[in-house]
C-alpha cells in the first residue's frame, strides 16, 4: 500500500526506517517538526538524500561562507557560487563555464562505472548552465602503485575516464595522477569540466511561470545508484556493511552524448526557462531545487516519470541516479518546439508536472498525494553543523620531523642516481600510460595537452580568444600545514596555467578529505578552507564553484587531507601560447624566482626517504603573482619559446621534462653560493624554468629587473643529445626518457 | 566543390572534418543521417565517433542509417568517399570496403601521433601525396585493429590497394601494418587514423592530413 501524505498523518506512530537511510535521530525529529507530521516515505527518501553530506555540505557549509566573504573584487565573475558552475567573462561576449567534482566513492566500489560517471555528472552540471562542454580534465589519486588492489582500482578508473570522455567527444586535456597509500581504499577521482557560451545564452536552475511544464527527457528511469548521495558519498568504508555495489550509477555516454546536442539545440531555440541536471539525489533534487530556487511551486504526477524498471517505488523513484537525464521548465507555448527537437534526437520526454503558485511541492502517485512539502526546507534550509575541531596533538610532532637530518646526495655520481631514481618515482613518472587512453583532439581545438603544465584551448577560431586550465593539489604538503597547503595548490595551478601566458581568471576547488566527525580531519578541513579562501583574496581569482568530498577514510584512517585546486586562465590569442618543452638550440635557460632549502614534504624526501615531516614549502603569493605577470607578457611579446614551472621534484626534473618534450639536449651549470643538491630537488615555490631566444634576452632581463625578481642564468638548449649538468654529470635524453616512461605501464601490465 | 559531412547520432570529429574540409578550400554541408538524400554534394566524409554507441558492433548500425542508402549507391557510381576510424568502420559493414575492424590487440583505448607511410596515391583521396610519403598524424581508437582473411589480404596488396601503413610500432594489432584501404576504384577509402586532426599547426602534430582534403578537391576541379 502507497504511503500517503494523509496515511502518515494518521499514522504517527509507524516506525522508519530513517537510519538505513543515513539520517541522524535530530534529523529525523526536525523533519518532523518542519511537516508537523511523520514523512512520508517517499518525503523520507527526498530528506535523507539531500539532507545528505554530499548534497546538503551541512558540515562544511560554516567554512564554506568564506570563499563568498572573501572573494576578491571582480568584474569577470557571470554566475557565482550555488548554480550547477560558476560562470566566468572572458571577452568578446563569450562566456566559460567550469568545475570540478568528485566522484571518489562510487570509483573505489566499481571503478569503471564510478569513474565514467563522474565524468558523465559533471559534463551536464556544464551543460545545464547553457554551455556546450569542450574539455574534461581529471585528478586522479590512487594507493601505492605496487599494491595490489591499485592495479585493480586504476586501470578500471582510467578506462572509465576515457570510456565515457571518449565516447562523449570531449578533449581530456590534462588532470594529474598521484600515488599515496593513504589513498588505498579511498582512492579520489575528481573531474573537471569546461563548457563555453556567449553570455546570452547563460540558463538558470529555477522554476518560475505558473503553469509552466515541468519536462523529464533524455535516459529512463532505472534502480541504479539508489543512495548514491546518502549511504555511498556521505559514509567512511567499513568492513561490517553490506556491498554497497548498487549505489553506484552506470553510465551510457552514447545517451548523454545525444543529449547534450539536444539540449544545445533547445538552448538555441529559445524554449527553455530554466533547467537542471540531475545527478546525486535525482529528481528529488532537481524538483526541490529548481522549486525552492523559483518563485512558486511545484506540482508533479510522478507517475508520469519513464521507467527502465515498472517495479520501482515512489521512494525508489525519487532517489534513483539514473544518468544521462535532465529536467526542463517550458513554457506551454514552446511545448510542441521543445518536443519536435527531443523527437528529432529520438530523446525519450515525460511532461511531468507544472509550476505552481502555491510555494509548496507536492508530489502525487496516481491521484494520491505522497509528497507535500516546502521545497526549501528540502533543498537549502537541510541541517547546518559546526562541528567541533581542534589542532591534531600529532601536528607539532610532525612538523618537528624535519628532513635536514635525511642523507643527501653531494657527489655528481650521486645526483645522477637521484634524479633517475626519482624520474622514475610513481609520482614523477610519465603518465602517458593514463593519458594515452584518452583523446586529446577531439572538436579540434586543443592547443596544449597533457603533459604541459595546463591545457589550453581555443575558443574562437577568429580571434584566436582561448583558455588555459590547470588542476593541482598536494596532499603531503596539505599533512604537514592544511592553511599552507591549500595555498600551495592554488599557487600552482595558478603558476601552472600563467606559463602559458594565460592570465589567470578564476578558481574551481575540489575538497577531499577524511570524516568530519573527527575533530583532527575538520581542523584539516577548516584551515585548508581558510588558507585557500585568503590566497584567492591576494591573487584576485574568486572561487566560482567546486565540491566537498568527506567520509575518504577507512576505519579510522584518513587520507592526506587534498584540496584539489583547478585554475581558468584566458589567452587573447592562442597561437601566442607557450609550450613547456625546449625546442631551439641556443636558446638561454633562466631559473625565475629564488631557490631555498625546502625539502619538507618534497617528492625527493617520500621517494628516497620514505619521509614525511617537517613543514611544506613557505608561500609567496606577491611572488606567484609577479612571476604570472612575468610570464604572461615574456610570453604576449614573444620573449620566451618555452616555460615549465618548478614543483614535485624540483629544477632537475623541471629540466628533464622539458628536455624530453622535443628531444633536444641542454647544459646547465649550478651557480655559485647554492649547494648542487638543493639547487636541483628544492621544492622552493613560485620558480619557472623559461628558454629565451638570444635576440630577446636584454629585454626579457630588463623586464625581469625592473620587476625586481629574481632571475638566474642556469644553461643552454643544444642538439647534444644529452643533459649535462655541467661538473656534476651527464644523461643522455634516452637514458632520461627510459627512466621516466617505463614505471606506470610495468606496474600495471605486469 | 561541396563535401558532405555526415552526422549520425553519437558522431564526434563531424565539426572536425567540416573544418578540414574548409581549411581545405571546400564547402563543407552537413548531412544527417536521416537524410533520404545527399543534397547533391561532390564527395562524402564519414567522420569519426561512436555512431549509436557503438552498440552491436562498430558502425553496424550506422550502416542501416538512411542516409547510407543513396550514399552506397553513390559510392559504387564513383562518388569520393572517405571514411574516418568510426567511418572506415562503417564503410566495412557497408561491404563498400573489405574486412573489419577489432579490438585494439593491447585492449585499450590508444591516443598518439601516429607515423604513417602512404602507400598508394592512386585514390580519390591521396592524389597529392608523393609515393611513399611519410606523414604524421593523429590515431586514436578503441577498434581500430585491421583484419581480413589472407586472401584478401593479398589482393590489397598485390592490387595496390593499401594505401596507408603504420611505421614503428604497430598502434592495434592491424594485419600487416594496414592503416587504410581503398575499393578497386579508388573513390572509396577508409582510414582508421585521422587527417582531419592534422590541418592546422596550432591544434594537430603537424600539417599532413590536409592533404587527404586538397587532393579530393583538385581531383574533383580537374573532373
Amino acid at each position: 500500500m502507497i504511503d500517503t501524505v494523509e496515511l502518515a498523518a494518521k499514522t504517527p506512530d509507524q516506525p522508519q526506517p530513517w537510519g538505513e537511510l543515513g539520517l541522524k535521530e535530530d534529523e529525523y525529529q526536525r523533519i518532523l517538526d518542519i511537516l508537523g507530521r511523520r514523512p512520508t516515505n517517499a518525503e523520507l527518501a527526498m530528506y535523507s538524500v539531500m539532507w545528505s553530506e554530499h548534497c546538503s555540505y551541512k558540515s562544511s557549509k560554516v567554512h564554506l561562507r568564506q570563499f563568498g566573504e572573501k572573494a576578491p573584487p571582480t568584474d569577470a565573475l557571470l554566475v557565482g557560487m550555488g548554480e550547477n558552475a560558476g560562470v566566468v567573462d572572458v571577452g568578446n561576449g563569450y562566456a566559460v563555464t567550469f568545475k570540478v567534482e568528485s566522484h571518489n566513492h562510487p570509483s573505489y566500489v566499481e571503478p569503471y562505472q564510478g569513474a565514467a560517471t563522474g565524468v558523465g555528472g559533471i559534463v551536464r552540471d556544464i551543460l545545464a548552465m547553457g554551455a556546450r562542454p569542450v574539455a574534461v580534465m581529471d585528478s586522479l589519486r590512487f594507493g601505492s602503485l605496487d599494491a595490489a588492489d591499485t592495479h585493480r582500482v586504476l586501470p578500471g578508473v582510467v578506462a572509465g575516464v576515457g570510456g565515457y570522455g571518449n565516447c562523449l567527444g570531449l578533449p581530456n586535456i590534462g588532470g594529474e595522477v598521484v600515488f599515496d597509500p593513504s589513498y588505498a581504499a579511498n582512492p579520489l577521482v575528481n573531474a573537471l569540466c569546461v563548457g563555453v557560451m556567449k553570455h546570452e545564452d547563460i540558463h538558470l536552475a529555477n522554476a518560475s511561470g505558473v503553469g509552466n511544464k515541468i519536462v523529464l527527457f533524455g535516459a529512463r528511469t532505472g534502480g541504479d545508484g539508489i543512495g548514491g548521495a546518502s549511504i555511498l558519498a556521505s559514509e567512511s568504508f567499513d568492513d561490517s556493511k553490506p556491498s554497497k555495489r548498487p549505489a553506484v550509477q552506470v553510465g551510457d555516454p552514447f545517451m548523454e552524448k545525444v543529449l547534450i546536442e539536444c539540449c544545445l539545440e533547445l538552448f538555441a531555440a529559445r524554449v527553455v526557462e530554466g533547467i537542471q541536471d540531475l545527478g546525486a539525489a535525482g529528481i528529488s533534487c532537481a524538483t526541490s531545487e529548481l522549486a525552492s530556487n523559483g518563485d512558486g511551486g511545484m506540482h508533479v504526477e510522478l507517475e508520469k516519470v519513464l521507467l527502465r524498471d515498472p517495479s520501482l517505488t515512489p521512494g525508489e523513484i525519487l532517489m534513483s541516479e539514473s544518468q544521462e537525464r535532465m529536467m526542463g521548465v517550458v513554457a506551454p507555448d514552446n511545448l510542441d518546439a521543445f518536443l519536435t527537437i527531443t523527437a528529432k534526437w529520438d530523446v525519450e520526454t515525460a511532461v511531468i508536472g507544472e509550476v505552481t503558485g502555491t510555494g509548496r511541492l507536492v508530489i502525487d502517485w496516481h491521484g494520491e498525494t505522497i509528497v507535500d512539502v516546502d521545497p526549501r526546507t528540502v533543498a537549502h534550509d537541510g541541517p547546518v553543523y559546526s562541528r567541533p575541531f581542534e589542532r591534531p596533538a600529532w601536528q607539532d610532532e610532525l612538523q618537528a620531523a624535519v628532513p635536514t637530518r635525511l642523507p643527501r646526495p653531494s657527489t655528481g655520481d650521486e645526483l645522477r642516481a637521484t634524479l633517475l631514481r626519482l624520474l622514475a618515482s610513481p609520482n614523477v613518472a610519465s603518465k602517458s600510460w593514463v593519458t594515452d587512453q584518452y583523446d586529446r583532439y577531439v572538436l579540434g581545438n586543443t592547443v596544449l595537452a597533457q603533459p604541459e603544465d595546463a591545457g589550453v584551448l581555443r575558443i574562437d577560431e577568429e580571434s584566436g580568444l582561448g583558455v588555459a586550465i590547470a588542476t593541482d593539489g598536494n596532499g603531503r604538503y596539505a599533512k604537514l600545514d592544511p592553511y599552507t597547503g591549500a595555498q600551495l595548490a592554488l599557487a600552482e595551478a595558478y603558476r601552472n596555467v600563467a606559463t602559458t601566458g594565460a592570465r589567470p581568471l578564476a578558481v574551481t576547488d575540489c575538497l577531499n578529505f577524511g570524516s568530519p566527525e573527527d575533530p583532527a580531519v575538520m581542523w584539516q578541513f577548516a584551515e585548508a578552507v581558510r588558507g585557500l579562501a585568503d590566497a584567492c583574496q591576494v591573487l584576485g581569482t574568486p572561487v566560482t564553484g567546486g565540491n566537498v568530498s568527506l567520509y575518504n577514510q577507512t576505519g579510522e584512517t584518513a587520507i592526506l587531507p587534498t584540496p584539489v585546486v583547478g585554475v581558468l586562465g584566458v589567452l587573447d590569442d592562442v597561437a601566442r601560447r607557450t609550450p613547456q618543452g625546449f625546442r631551439t638550440p641556443g636558446h638561454v635557460i633562466y631559473l625565475l624566482g629564488e631557490t631555498r632549502d625546502e625539502f619538507g614534504g618534497s617528492e625527493w624526501a617520500w621517494a628516497e626517504h620514505a619521509h614525511l615531516g617537517g613543514l611544506p614549502p613557505s608561500v609567496d603569493l606577491d611572488a606567484e603573482r609577479e612571476l604570472a605577470e612575468i610570464l604572461v607578457n615574456a610570453s604576449r611579446d614573444g620573449l620566451v619559446d618555452a616555460a615549465h614551472d618548478v614543483s614535485d621534484g624540483g629544477l632537475a626534473v623541471a629540466l628533464t621534462e622539458s628536455v624530453l618534450r622535443y628531444g633536444v639536449g641542454a647544459r646547465v651549470w649550478v651557480p655559485d653560493g647554492i649547494d648542487p643538491f638543493v639547487f636541483l630537488f628544492s621544492e622552493s615555490q613560485a620558480r619557472a624554468v623559461v628558454a629565451v631566444p638570444r635576440s630577446e634576452e636584454v629585454r626579457f632581463t630588463d623586464m625581469c629587473s625592473a620587476r625586481h625578481f629574481a632571475h638566474q642564468r642556469i644553461g643552454v638548449v643544444d642538439d647534444g643529445g644529452m643533459l649535462d649538468a655541467q661538473g656534476l654529470f651527464t644523461v643522455p635524453v634516452d637514458e632520461l626518457r627510459t627512466a621516466h616512461e617505463s614505471t606506470l605501464a610495468s606496474a600495471v601490465e605486469a | 566543390m561541396r563535401i558532405g559531412v555526415v552526422t549520425f547520432p553519437g558522431s564526434l570529429d563531424d565539426r572536425d572534418a567540416g573544418r578540414a574540409v574548409r581549411v581545405a578550400g571546400g564547402e563543407a554541408v552537413a548531412l544527417w543521417h536521416g537524410d533520404a538524400d545527399l543534397h547533391g554534394v561532390d564527395a562524402v566524409v564519414l567522420p569519426g565517433g561512436f555512431s549509436y554507441g557503438d552498440y552491436l558492433r562498430c558502425g553496424a548500425i550506422a550502416r542501416f542509417a538512411p542516409v547510407m542508402q543513396p550514399l552506397v549507391d553513390a559510392a559504387r557510381g564513383g562518388l569520393p568517399v572517405l571514411g574516418i576510424c568510426n567511418g572506415f568502420q562503417t564503410l566495412c559493414e557497408s561491404h563498400l570496403l573489405p574486412g573489419a575492424l577489432i579490438r585494439n590487440d593491447h585492449r585499450k583505448f590508444v591516443c598518439r601521433d601516429q607515423r604513417l607511410r602512404v602507400e598508394s596515391t592512386a585514390t580519390a583521396w591521396t592524389s597529392g601525396y608523393e609515393q611513399g610519403q611519410e606523414i604524421v598524424v593523429p590515431l586514436k581508437n578503441g577498434e581500430g585493429g585491421f583484419v581480413a582473411d589472407q586472401r584478401t589480404l593479398d589482393e590489397l596488396e598485390a592490387e595496390g590497394r593499401v594505401v596507408v601503413r603504420y611505421l614503428d610500432d604497430n598502434p592495434n594489432g592491424s594485419y600487416r601494418d594496414i592503416a587504410g584501404i581503398t575499393n578497386a576504384r579508388g573513390n572509396v577509402v577508409g582510414l582508421m587514423p585521422h587527417p582531419e586532426h592534422a590541418v592546422e599547426s596550432l591544434t594537430g602534430p603537424t600539417t599532413d592530413g590536409l592533404g587527404f582534403f586538397t587532393s579530393v578537391l583538385e581531383g574533383l576541379i580537374r573532373a
